[in-house]
């Protein structure tokens, strides 16, 4: 099947009024030298054979559907209201592109203007763009932005934070020298007597993630405290649906607030496309990698909105740019916005409030089990760590045999961690499966 | 002749935070207290007061001020805004460069499917066989198409693309213990390939294109030195012309030391026509969501892989999908961490999977026949769009193009006054998305059209029509031209005065 509506008499026509005898001619400025391409490539499919296919592919692959869900680890099984899927379906945004003419793109545009205030309203930040890649690469563009911001060279990163994004800020920050200083965790969270060696005056911003990578709440008024006494940025990367309950990083400090929004209202995907969040101070805002969204006025004072602070951006500024980014992630961004909407105040707060204790009845449950223990004691939101008596990794091969997603086997980031396990809880989760899913892992490992 | 493209809502009254007439009030002033779009299940865990699990310390005071807004009213408010966009699926939208093409329904019920849109990025491999199938599939399709070696899929974007690659390429002369940081582009690359550049801790060094809008071989002479890692060229390029001279700029480059890499925005023109890699190049970035019809959905997501010769395959990031024969043609596949000379990770987790699922049921559904139809068309259509327009728009450089063309106002503007910008704004009123405006810049009063393989003759014809209006219009009423759009729901915008004193979100009180 393809999807070209050119018949052999459009053809004729059109090589006519071209003027060339035909196709070939137009390819006529090619060097025969380049030879043409003899594909090895099947044969094409008509619609009901690549669904058949596909549905083959699909169908080996466990789902949050197909089995009950302990899994998070930077990626969450949440409830996604029907409203949300219907409009990050229509046509009218799914095949529009970047909004270069403001005029016919107004749709767009507010919906981005909104997406970008309810992200301000959701962190207590000033500021915000119209989305970046993902939560890693958000992070690795806000600390580009601390580099260039303050001319220093170092980064002070809490061990707390995703490996992924911490692999991610390296390797965006190879070639520009900035060096990353890790600084140990005490416990679960992030050593506040370490971190003093580790923050100094070449320091350009120090990162924490809340809760961690671990589960664990960090003490981010501190480490903001100090991040400013040294004249370095505070970034946080936060999970949005924790902040329903916890209070937001525009409270305890933080300059730039970054985030993985795949949790508002995104599937899951096997990992993309997701929503890396952006929000920062007002003072910030024209260095802010990204698209943004202002409000204006057309000649006849109706109110509109347009793509605004161009100049940052690499269509114009092309090596001044303050982000190479072009195409973004504005249907997610647009996900997050009817998501928030349709929860709205009462529903945010009832989400975040069900995770949190639909976690701590889980993580009550389990840490009753004989052999099963937490690794750290500092209070969490919707996910922690567990050390189990047995291979994470095999627990899991079980569990999945009995329609459970367990939780992350922890050596898969820290070796020194065999035993540990973190767990996940969503309002997604009864208590019914929640209850299912301690008498299996009993079960398992007695 | 004029189209009604948009059905204008009568205003509304102004709003709490919308200050002025209005098309559509915000969110927050549809915001009544009590109102709700959801409801979750009814707790069914013990109720403990939260201050008893979370230290209080580490709690909000005040409720995150998020409107209260019923179902209905969401869907009323998203639809009347979905009416306000221009779109592929209600409008032509030849935006030069960017491949708007149509996007196959199909493609979205596959990538729908659970198996694939509700996978959990952590799952075990042995319950990830088939997505992990497909993944490597993919890469295999792309090798093919490409002409190229090894290609990883994560990066997430065009631009993400550019930047693995960069450093990829940096990695690549670092190995063989040169020090090489330049970057040289054509004066008509797109700006990303500077910015990432720039990104990738490299220095940019751009070249003159000859009168014919080629790269200048003397130019590139000079501009390559010891210095230079990579010559970045679109190909065809950004005025939709091949670049005839690619094997000895390709012998060039090399004999320098340096890399060859093709930006892949207008890949389209190419597919199962000729290989980059047939071509000299060493590394290329695929916009899918150009050429392989993945929705642009309003500026993203997208997918930006890169394919690479043999001796880059070492750099590339991980993690990487492995393919293990488990004897009677029974493979068994596991995602594994590249080597120690990988450039490491580009993102979390393994890519834009819900974007590439769709490519891949694109590139079956077409197949090896399918896939030249693709580029014939893009290529037909063009040429005949530029014939039907030379009359009032010649192209910059009058040759047969490949996928798009560029075409200049140049003389309109001396001639009336009208500005590339004032035609792009009037195709508006016609129902026309406009073409890519002043890019290339090496081209004056530049409009870039691309009308891809998906549109008919018919509407082509309509396009060219619209064209010819608007030249007489400029002739007649040029003020008329020049204060279009007339027929959307707004008039220009004061792009200044939103750059100088920005308003980038609503104040709900409670947050400020």
């Amino acid at each position: 099947m393809d999807y070209v509506p050119i018949t052999p008499n459009d053809r004729k026509v059109m090589l006519e009024r071209i003027g060339v005898d035909s196709f070939e001619d137009l390819l006529s400025g090619i060097p025969p030298a380049i030879p043409r391409a003899r594909l090895k490539l099947p044969a094409g499919l008509s619609e009901t054979e690549l669904l058949k296919e596909t549905e083959r592919l699909a169908r080996s692959n466990a789902t949050v559907g197909s089995h009950l869900c302990f899994l998070g680890a930077g990626a969450y099984d949440h409830l996604i209201p029907s409203v949300v899927r219907y409009v990050a379906g229509r046509g009218e945004f799914l095949t529009a592109y970047t909004p270069y003419q403001p005029e016919a793109s107004q749709g767009t545009l507010q919906a981005m203007y909104e997406y970008q205030s309810l992200l301000c309203d959701l962190t207590g930040m000033e500021a915000a763009n119209a989305s970046l890649y993902d939560g890693a690469s958000a992070l690795a563009e806000a600390c580009v932005l601390a580099l260039r911001l303050t001319q220093r060279s170092k980064l002070a990163v809490s061990a707390g934070l995703h490996p992924e994004y911490r692999q991610t800020v390296e390797t965006y920050l190879k070639r520009s020298a900035g060096a990353v200083g890790l600084i140990p965790l005490r416990g679960g969270a992030t050593d506040l007597e370490a971190a003093r060696g580790l923050i100094d005056d070449q320091t350009a911003a120090v990162v924490a993630q809340m809760p961690n990578a671990f589960g664990c709440l960090e003490p981010v008024e501190e480490l903001a405290q100090r991040a400013h006494k040294a004249g370095a940025l505070f970034i946080v990367v936060v999970n949005p649906i924790s902040l329903g309950l916890l209070f937001p990083p525009g409270a305890y400090g933080a300059d730039v607030v970054v985030g993985e929004g795949q949790p508002l209202g995104n599937e899951l995907n096997f990992g993309g496309p997701y929503l890396g969040l952006f929000a920062c101070r007002e003072d910030l805002l024209r260095k802010i990698p990204g698209r943004i969204v202002g409000m204006t006025q057309d000649g006849h004072g109706r109110r509109g909105f347009v793509l605004t602070l161009q100049t940052r951006e690499q269509h114009i500024r092309r090596s001044k740019a303050t982000s190479n980014i072009c195409t973004n992630e504005a249907m997610m961004a647009l996900t997050a916005c009817v998501y928030l909407a349709a929860l709205g105040k009462e529903g945010f707060k009832e989400a975040a409030r069900q995770n949190a204790l639909k976690a701590h009845y889980a993580h009550d449950r389990l840490i009753r089990l004989k052999g099963i223990k937490p690794l750290f004691s500092e209070p969490f939101f919707n996910e922690f760590a567990l050390s189990l008596p047995e291979d994470p990794e095999l627990v899991n091969r079980k569990l999945l045999d009995a329609g459970f997603l367990g939780g992350l086997p922890l050596k898969r980031w820290d070796p020194a961690l065999k035993t540990g396990w973190l767990v996940s809880v969503t309002e997604s989760r009864t208590r019914e499966e929640i209850d299912h899913f301690v008498e299996t892992v009993w079960k398992l490992i007695r | 002749m004029e189209a009604d493209p948009v059905k204008v809502q009568a205003p509304p009254a102004a709003g709490r935070h919308s200050p002025g007439r209005l098309l559509e009030p915000l969110l927050s002033d549809l915001s009544e207290s009590g109102r709700k779009g959801f409801q979750f299940p009814k707790l069914d865990v013990p109720e403990v007061p939260i201050e008893r699990l979370i230290p209080e310390r580490f709690l909000r005071r005040e409720d995150v001020p998020l409107p209260e807004v019923s179902e209905r009213d969401l869907v009323k408010h998203f639809l009347r805004l979905a009416h306000l966009n221009f779109s592929v699926e209600t409008n032509f939208y030849p935006l030069g460069s960017c491949t708007m093409k149509y996007n196959p329904k199909v493609n979205e019920e596959i990538a729908a499917l659970a198996g694939f849109s509700k996978v959990h990025p952590c799952t075990p491999d042995p319950a990830l066989q088939g997505i992990l199938k497909l993944l490597f599939d993919l890469e295999e399709l792309f090798k093919e198409i490409l002409g190229m070696d090894a290609v990883t899929l994560q990066p997430a974007a065009g631009a993400h693309g550019e930047l693995t690659a960069l450093l990829i390429a940096s990695a690549y002369h670092r190995a063989r213990g040169s020090h090489r940081t330049k970057v040289v582009v054509p004066n008509s690359a797109h700006g990303t390939n500077p910015a990432s550049a720039a990104l990738a801790g490299l220095t940019v060094v751009e070249i003159e294109s000859t009168s014919r809008g080629r790269v200048s071989l003397s130019a590139l002479q000079r501009a390559m030195d010891k210095e230079a890692a990579v010559f970045m060229l679109t190909n065809p390029n950004t005025l939709g012309l091949f670049e005839e001279e690619v094997l000895e700029i390709a012998s060039l480059v090399h004999e320098k030391g340096a890399l060859m890499y093709m930006d892949g925005a207008n890949l389209n023109a190419l597919l199962g026509l000729f290989r980059p890699g047939d071509m000299g190049f060493d590394m290329v970035h695929v916009n899918v969501h150009k050429t392989f019809a993945i929705p642009h959905g309003s500026g993203g997501p997208g997918a930006g892989p890169v394919g690479v010769q043999a001796a880059l395959k070492p750099f590339l990031p991980g993690p990487i999908v492995v393919r293990e024969p488990q004897g009677a043609g029974v493979f068994r596949y596991r995602l594994a961490s590249p080597g120690s000379d990988s450039i490491g990770r580009v993102r979390s987790f393994f890519g834009n999977v819900g974007a590439l699922v769709r490519a891949y049921a694109y590139l079956r559904a077409l197949g090896k026949e399918g896939l030249r139809g693709v580029s014939e068309g893009a290529i037909l259509n063009a040429n005949y769009l530029k014939a039907l327009v030379r009359k009032e728009f010649p192209a910059a450089v009058d040759e047969p193009c490949l996928h798009e063309f560029v075409a200049t106002a140049k003389e309109w503007k001396a001639k009336t006054g009208v500005r590339a910008l004032d035609i792009a704004k009037r195709l508006l009123d016609h129902g026309f998305y406009a073409p890519t405006i002043y890019f290339p810049l090496i081209v004056e009063e530049a409009l870039m059209v691309e009308p891809t393989e998906t549109e008919s003759r018919q509407t082509l014809e309509a396009f060219a029509q619209a064209l010819a209006a608007i030249a007489r219009e400029a002739e007649e009423t040029p003020h008329r031209v020049q204060t279009a759009p007339h027929r959307m729901p707004v008039s220009r915008l004061d792009e200044v005065a939103a750059a100088r004193s920005p308003n980038v979100r609503w104040r709900t009180g409670a947050s400020s």
